[in-house]
């Protein structure tokens, strides 16, 4: 068992880990983050994806020691102060989903791409998320979604200027308390 | 009570909205299967113990060294099963096997504290096989004459005459693959024992009244005392209408055993390697065309590959044989199936089940044989459409086939093909090493299941005190926006904002004896019972209305359009709140709740003689694909998509578009991309299934998405045997995708002389396209290899296909199905 300290979503965890567990299975099964999931155990469909510092990462292809001292952003914690990301909200408009189980990974891997490139074209959205499968709606609608929320962003952007990695304002006050989840 | 296909004014029905759990996917809220373990105390997590041999007997299964393992609790074999030791119901598919069917297939589960603890039991187990020959390829089950269930045909007409005197006869084989569901969530099932020793199982499961009923035989407990949910799917496709039984049986019996909560989820490889798949098939025909290029006849016989159990391979065969005509009139028919019993996973419903595989015959003849009847293939399939009055080879009438040219001539008009297919050629002129191509292809899919039983379902709607409503259906959930739709059905039905409705989880103690959400029926069948349950309550609030109006009850209305207020034709004016009047109805103990039911009228089938009108009615569509193939590789790229399909009046037209593209989708992934490759050599892996993973197995992505993709509904396309005049979605526009099929065809066929027909593997990956291409080459430098489709001169009856000599008799399935489908038992003279 090797100890780790992680915060995610906003709070910190500290807990003993096999070095074996995947980082998807220390979210889920240790702390409760069911909303990550897993679809392909091989690291090719991008259901896990999590942003570790900001950066997308596929949860399945890491260890959860891995993430030690590390800040992770799972779907969970997208929204803030209750306020959807732009994201969210227009794969939830644009009918971006159906079965949904593709869902969280695709936007936490759509808020990398938007960061790093804030006004994609449509070409270019369909090669950042090409690590990302979804088995139900053909795809249309995602690439819709991430426009809509491009646009948005850039509106918005305009106005503030001022926000995270992930596009959101930025929280100073994130909860520092530390939480044993297997202790 | 209103009929079923009327819409009041200003429904809810026919609204653009998003999916009803849209919020909570987005979130990372919604619930699987699988997250509910987080939720359970003391669970334990279920491991297969996975022989690797195609076929084996096993001679002796020692579990005692897994007992050994830190951690596990519990070895699971056929010695625990208190009932009946089968996963189906056809008593040929035993939950713990004494025999090894498949590669990978499981003999007996390890349970434990952790996923790894049962992992490292299952593979402490020790099983001594001794090995059995095994049959892996189709081809070879044929030559061995190795087959399972029954062996139905549809015939029609006057086949040998209609030889004797067509213009034009060809033959050929065609043989082609399956495909697995790769559904994104793979299967999962959480049992616990309540109270007094009843099973609650949560399952990922499309069918929770069969998973019940095995369930319930597999523990030797009568039905009521199991209880199935399924709270959502992340993805069905087919692939959870009879897998997940068995499973959700291991988990129950080990929950029983233990008195603890049972997890069972599979893998990834785990889920491909021991459940089954869209079944391949392999095809021998021959066609007979007049001068003009009608079709005159067609003589077929289909081999589904079933793999080693019959599963729902009867069922799926049926629905190949009944639409292998697609969208064309063939006035003499004899079409032939039989199932291939192979050591292979039991092959089981894909979207369409055997639908696309009985169109892509057909369609696979009609691309082959276009060059050598001197046409272009647009024009004779266009050529062949069913007309007013004709009937189907299996004698149904085929309801509104003029949609067929609806459609066909708007995707022509909307996509601009005369002008674009002008382009193309000049393209083809200048670019020997690039070819494109467009094809234009219909579906003609028939709705309902083909077993008349099975076209019944339940709803419970209750409305409450306060005015919300809360409605539960047999349909189960899995993306594709039936509770979306089952809302609406409400909303409209009681005349109340969509905001007052909530729908639960699917169950079976609320409502009981549902069919499998499947054959695109689920809107329908559900939402004929949701609908008559709402009716109910409404006609019951019509008379407290009536009475507080001083109108009679026919003259009130409900109306969603007004926030849920009760007003009336002529009276005082006064308008109700829905609230008020709800209210009002329990002071004066009216019943607020109801259950619905709904049969689909006016079906009759025989699957003996294989004769009827299975389908309350067909639905409609037609794709235009233009694609671009590199002759140097085969790699090739979908330019633009146009489609036009009939969902009758739309119920929900954000679903049902996100149905056609996702369908459209899958379909292209089936036929272009998706290569499932069995390990058919001699070694000891033989029978393993090599592509066992999102790594080796590709699935469409976002690189192969067409270019330019317009979707549009057909327009006056009132369907009045449906609920509020919608039609089924969710299989038929997988079937468009043989645009991008026989588009890939006439490119290649571009890389030689005009006239050159082309043979193209299923799935036609660039590597099927590139020799595709070769064979096109080959063509040019005067060396026509064209020895797969043979051309018969006059009087030449063509190559005849084997013709199975089973007796004719109703599947396995049905026998077990009750004895009403089994007694009417035809005999084919
Ligand atoms: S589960 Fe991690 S990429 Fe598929
Ligand atoms: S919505 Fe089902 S996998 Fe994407």
């Amino acid at each position: 068992m090797t100890r780790i300290t992680v915060n995610v979503d906003g709070t910190k965890y500290s807990d003993e880990v096999e070095p074996r567990t995947l980082l998807v299975q220390y979210l889920r099964e240790s702390l409760g983050k069911t909303g990550t999931v897993i679809g392909c155990d091989t690291s090719n469909c991008g259901a896990c994806t999590v942003h570790l510092d900001g950066t997308s990462v596929k949860s399945c292809n890491m260890l959860a020691v891995q993430a030690d001292g590390h800040e992770v952003t799972t779907i969970e914690g997208l929204a803030k102060n209750g306020e959807l990301h732009p994201l969210q909200t227009a794969f939830h408009e644009c009918h971006a989903l159906q079965c949904g189980y593709c869902t969280p990974g695709m936007i936490m891997q759509s808020c990398d791409l938007l960061k790093n490139n804030p006004d994609p074209s449509e070409q270019e959205i369909r090669e950042g998320l090409e690590g990302n499968l979804c088995r139900c709606t053909g795809y249309q609608n995602i690439v819709k979604a991430v426009q809509q929320a491009a646009r948005q962003g850039k509106e918005s952007g305009q106005q503030s200027g001022q926000g995270d990695a992930d596009g959101n304002p930025v929280d100073l006050n994130e909860a520092e308390q530390t939480v044993g989840a297997t202790s | 009570m209103s009929h079923l296909s009327e819409r009041p004014a200003n429904p809810v029905v026919g609204q653009e909205i998003p999916h009803e759990s849209a919020a909570l996917h987005v979130t990372g809220a919604a619930l699987y299967t699988d997250d509910l373990v987080m939720r359970t105390r003391d669970v334990l997590h279920a491991h297969p113990v996975q022989v690797p041999h195609a076929h084996a007997r096993v001679t002796a299964l020692r579990t005692q060294p897994a007992l050994a393992v830190p951690g596990v609790v519990r070895v699971l074999t056929a010695a625990d099963v208190p009932g009946v030791n089968d996963a189906g119901v056809k008593h040929d598919e035993p939950l713990f096997p004494s025999e090894v069917m498949y590669f990978g297939h499981s003999v007996a589960w390890v349970l434990g504290e952790t996923l790894e603890a049962a992992r490292l039991g299952a593979a402490a187990v020790e099983v001594d096989v001794e090995p059995l020959p095994a049959i892996i390829d189709v081809k070879d089950a044929i030559a061995a004459e190795s087959f399972q269930g029954a062996q139905p045909r549809v015939e029609r007409g006057d086949i040998e005459a209609a030889f004797d005197a067509a213009a034009h006869v060809f033959s050929g084989e065609f043989e082609f693959a399956g495909q697995e569901h790769f559904y994104l969530e793979t299967h999962c099932a959480l049992a616990l024992v309540d109270e007094n020793g009843q099973v609650f199982v949560q399952s990922s499961t499309q069918h929770p009244s069969e998973t019940q009923e095995i369930v319930a035989h597999v523990l030797g407990l009568a039905s009521h005392e199991v209880t199935v949910q399924c709270l959502r799917m992340g993805g069905g496709f087919g692939g959870k209408e009879m897998q997940p039984h068995g499973l959700a049986a291991i988990a129950a019996i080990g929950s029983r055993l233990t008195g603890r909560p049972v997890r069972l989820r599979l893998s990834r490889t785990q889920d491909m390697t021991m459940t089954g798949k869209r079944h391949g098939f392999h095809s021998q025909w021959r066609v007979a065309f007049d001068a003009d290029g009608r079709l005159q006849a067609l003589d077929a016989t289909l081999t589904a590959d079933g793999g080693w159990s019959l599963d729902l391979s009867e069922p799926v065969l049926a629905r190949a044989l009944c639409h292998i005509d697609n969208a064309y009139w063939i006035p003499n028919a004899r079409v032939n199936g039989r199932i291939a019993r192979t050591n292979k996973t039991s092959q089981t419903a894909f979207r369409g089940f055997g639908g696309p595989q009985g169109m892509l015959v057909i369609e696979d003849i009609l691309g082959r044989c276009a060059p050598l009847l001197g046409l272009d293939p647009a024009s004779l399939r266009r050529r062949n459409f069913y007309g007013p009055g004709q009937t189907t080879p299996y004698g149904q009438p085929v309801r509104h086939s003029e949609r067929l040219a609806a459609a066909w001539d708007a995707v022509t008009r909307t996509g601009d093909l005369d002008r674009r297919r002008a382009e193309i050629e000049a393209f083809n002129a200048e670019h020997p090493d690039t070819k494109r191509a467009i094809a234009i292809t219909p579906v003609k899919f028939g709705i309902s299941f083909n077993l008349t039983a099975f076209n019944q379902a339940g709803a419970l709607v209750h409305v409450y005190k306060d005015g919300s409503v809360l409605i539960n259906h047999g349909g189960t959930e899995m993306g594709q926006g039936l509770h979306t739709k089952m809302l609406q059905v409400a909303a409209t039905s009681l005349g109340v904002p969509l905001s007052r409705v909530r729908l639960a989880p699917t169950r079976t103690d609320k409502v009981p004896n549902t069919s499998a959400t499947a054959a695109s029926s689920g809107a329908d069948l559900n939402g004929g019972a949701v609908k008559n349950a709402c009716e109910q309550i409404t006609d019951r609030l019509r008379n407290v209305a009536a009475g507080r109006l001083g109108v009679h009850p026919s003259d009130v209305r409900f109306g969603a359009d007004r926030g849920g207020i009760i007003s009336a034709i002529g009276g005082t004016g006064e308008l109700i709140p829905w609230d008020e009047l709800v209210h009002q109805a329990y002071f004066q103990r009216v019943q607020l709740w109801a259950a619905g039911f709904y049969r689909t009228e006016g079906l009759h089938w025989d699957s003996a003689t294989m004769h009827g009108s299975p389908f309350k009615y067909f639905a409609y569509g037609v794709a235009a694909t233009e694609v671009e193939v590199d002759g140097f590789t085969g790699a090739n790229r979908t330019r633009r998509v146009d489609i036009v399909h009939d969902v009758g009046d739309s119920l929900s037209p954000l679903i049902d578009i996100g149905q056609i593209e996702g369908g459209f989708v899958q379909g292209a992934g089936w036929l272009t991309l998706e290569d499932l490759r069995w390990d058919n050599s001699d070694s000891p892996t033989r029978g393993r299934l090599a592509t066992q993973a999102a790594s080796t197995y590709k699935l469409p992505s976002f690189s192969e998405m067409p270019e330019e993709f317009n979707v549009t509904l057909l327009e006056q396309a009132h369907e009045d045997g449906a609920v509020y005049g919608g039609k089924a979605v969710g299989e038929p526009p997988l079937m468009l995708a043989f645009s991008v099929r026989e588009a890939l065809r006439q490119a290649a066929a571009a890389f030689g002389p005009q006239g050159t027909s082309i043979d193209l593997a299923s799935p036609a990956t660039p590597e099927a396209v590139f020799w595709a291409v070769e064979e096109a080459r080959a063509a040019a430098s005067g060396q026509p290899d064209d020895g797969h489709v043979t051309a018969s001169s006059n009087g030449d009856h063509g190559v005849v296909p084997v013709q199975p000599h089973g007796p004719a008799r109703h599947p396995e399935s049905e026998r077990v199905v009750g004895r009403q489908a089994v007694e009417p038992a035809g005999v084919r003279p």
